[in-house]
């Protein structure tokens, strides 16, 4: 059923009683052309462009727990394509498009809201950065804007400008950035995809895959053995895990990042706010609570769950950049599992093995890419070529010395 | 894993004394050494889900760096001994 004024009068008048799930709830098939681990963002995304776009309908996606339960549901809903680099600039800014449309596209209201990123600088040299990656932007025909300390004040006046040691001098503004209802996003491409055939399979957890040589045959789940001519991982968070099961190892360690909601407050943040200093960015949401984020916990984890320190340091960041939280309430917190690769950028390839497909690494950046990951994988899946926009995001990178290295950061995950 | 990290030195501290440098990889190879084992030295990570063996320096304390044995899954810390009595043999 599509959704539209007449539909959602004709159900209003019918008492609500007559409303559909949005997805069906099949069980596997023994075959399908392409299985996609997965059913976070990046994994229904793909379903979804692969029976819109490439016509592929013998598609499963398997999730192990329930659509939502994993990254899609556990980040800041945060979306900018304000990146510096050749490889990554027209991927992000691709994503951004696919965000603007994606509304009419899927027939689902997902709250895509471009209230805009301001991403704040406290020193000359950061100042220097900012407007070269606003120069980067612009000639990659992306919208910035350099914005002064006085124009920020009008706009901003909540900010501490003269904070001791980290005076606000301005920041770099993408007007087109903003915020995405998360869970939506996943509702509306399972639906998606399911309306184009693809079996949505969810409590299906993959605990094998089968091999003939160098070809997959299939997947070994809690819900049976399933074969396929293709198989595709998008399981970021437990990349490491999943491809272990062939032998394989990554560049990638995994690192629990907590994301945090306050009390609902009257509006007054219209923007999305980054504290450059002090890695905290925030946001206010549609029913009014802050939405706000930091830093990952820096060890090894594959718990969905933080720790208290890391609650301490946000929570101090966020105070250095608005005093006026320090009466505001935090009512939830909660953790999301990080693929940090070594050069803070996402691989998405063939594999050693010939029919098994790659897309992870996305360290905190996964959500905004949710579209345009799915578009390229996609693509890669039928075509076995790379999309144009994501050809730096090669496995074999790290060997070659062609690094992605957004950030400057190195290799080192935890130095992030 | 608790907010408490017990050093074999100093006891039980704070999380936030310490600075973590991640999992113990294999031993550095020589300069001589084959691209391959640099690449897997440098890049590859073993993540397991499970015990995880890393580096922790007590940065805030003693100063000493550990090898603490870490579930990644429960956060739960079974063994925490001084790096120097690790033995990790000599470079490939």
């Amino acid at each position: 059923m599509r959704y539209s004024a007449l539909s959602l009068l004709g159900n209003a008048f019918s008492e609500n009683k007559n409303w559909k799930p949005a997805w069906r709830n099949p069980d596997p098939k023994p075959h399908y052309d392409v299985i996609i681990i997965g059913g976070g963002g990046h994994g229904l995304a793909t379903a979804y462009y692969l029976s819109k776009v490439f016509g592929m309908r013998n598609v499963a996606v398997l999730e192990k727990g329930y659509l939502g339960s994993g990254n899609i549901g556990r980040n800041t809903t945060i979306i900018r394509s304000n990146y510096l680099l050749e490889g990554n600039n027209p991927f992000y800014e691709f994503s951004m498009k696919l965000w603007e449309g994606l509304e009419q596209d899927f027939n689902f209201n997902a709250m895509v809201s471009q209230r805009g990123v301001v991403n704040l600088f406290h020193s000359d040299a950061q100042r220097d950065a900012y407007t070269r990656r606003g120069n980067a932007m612009r000639l990659h025909g992306v919208d910035a804007e350099l914005l002064g300390r006085d124009q920020l004040r009008e706009k901003l006046p909540f900010l501490d400008y003269e904070n001791a040691r980290f005076p606000i001098m301005g920041g770099l503004m993408q007007a087109r950035g903003g915020t995405v209802r998360h869970d939506a996003v996943a509702w509306g491409f399972a639906r998606g995809a399911d309306q184009n055939g693809v079996d949505i399979i969810q409590n299906c957890e993959v605990t094998g895959i089968d091999r003939e040589g160098d070809q997959i045959t299939g997947v070994q789940t809690t819900r049976g053995a399933i074969t396929c001519n293709k198989l595709a991982m998008a399981v970021a968070g437990s990349s490491s895990h999943v491809a272990k099961m062939v032998d394989m190892r990554l560049p990638i360690e995994s690192h629990a990042l907590q994301a945090f909601v306050s009390e609902g407050l009257k509006p007054f943040i219209d923007t999305v706010v980054t504290f450059g200093a002090g890695h905290f960015y925030v946001s206010q949401s549609d029913k009014g609570g802050l939405v706000f984020g930091g830093d990952i916990e820096g060890y090894n984890s594959y718990a969905q769950r933080g720790n208290l320190a890391c609650v301490e340091y946000v929570a101090e960041a966020g105070m250095a950049m608005i005093p006026a939280l320090s009466r505001v309430r935090i009512l939830r917190s909660w953790g999301g599992i990080m693929d940090m690769s070594m050069d803070g950028s996402p691989i998405m390839d063939r594999t050693h093995l010939s029919n098994l497909y790659f897309n992870g690494g996305w360290c905190y950046g996964g959500f905004k890419a949710t579209p345009a990951s799915g578009y390229c994988f996609a693509h890669l899946l039928a075509t076995d070529t790379p999309h144009e926009t994501a050809t730096a995001f090669r496995m074999d990178r790290f060997a070659r010395g062609y690094l992605l290295d957004e950030k400057g950061v190195g290799a080192q995950a935890n130095l992030h | 894993m608790s907010s408490l990290v017990k050093c074999p030195h100093c006891g039980l501290r704070p999380r936030e004394e310490f600075t973590i440098r991640g999992e113990v990889a294999t031993p550095r190879p020589s300069a001589g050494a084959d691209e391959a084992v640099w690449f897997d030295h440098v890049y590859l990570r073993d993540n397991p889900r499970g015990e995880h063996r890393e580096y922790w320096h007590h940065s805030g304390g003693c100063r000493r760096w550990l090898v603490l044995s870490r579930n990644t899954l429960t956060h739960e810390t079974s063994e925490v001994v001084d790096a120097s009595t690790l033995k990790l043999g000599g470079g490939a």
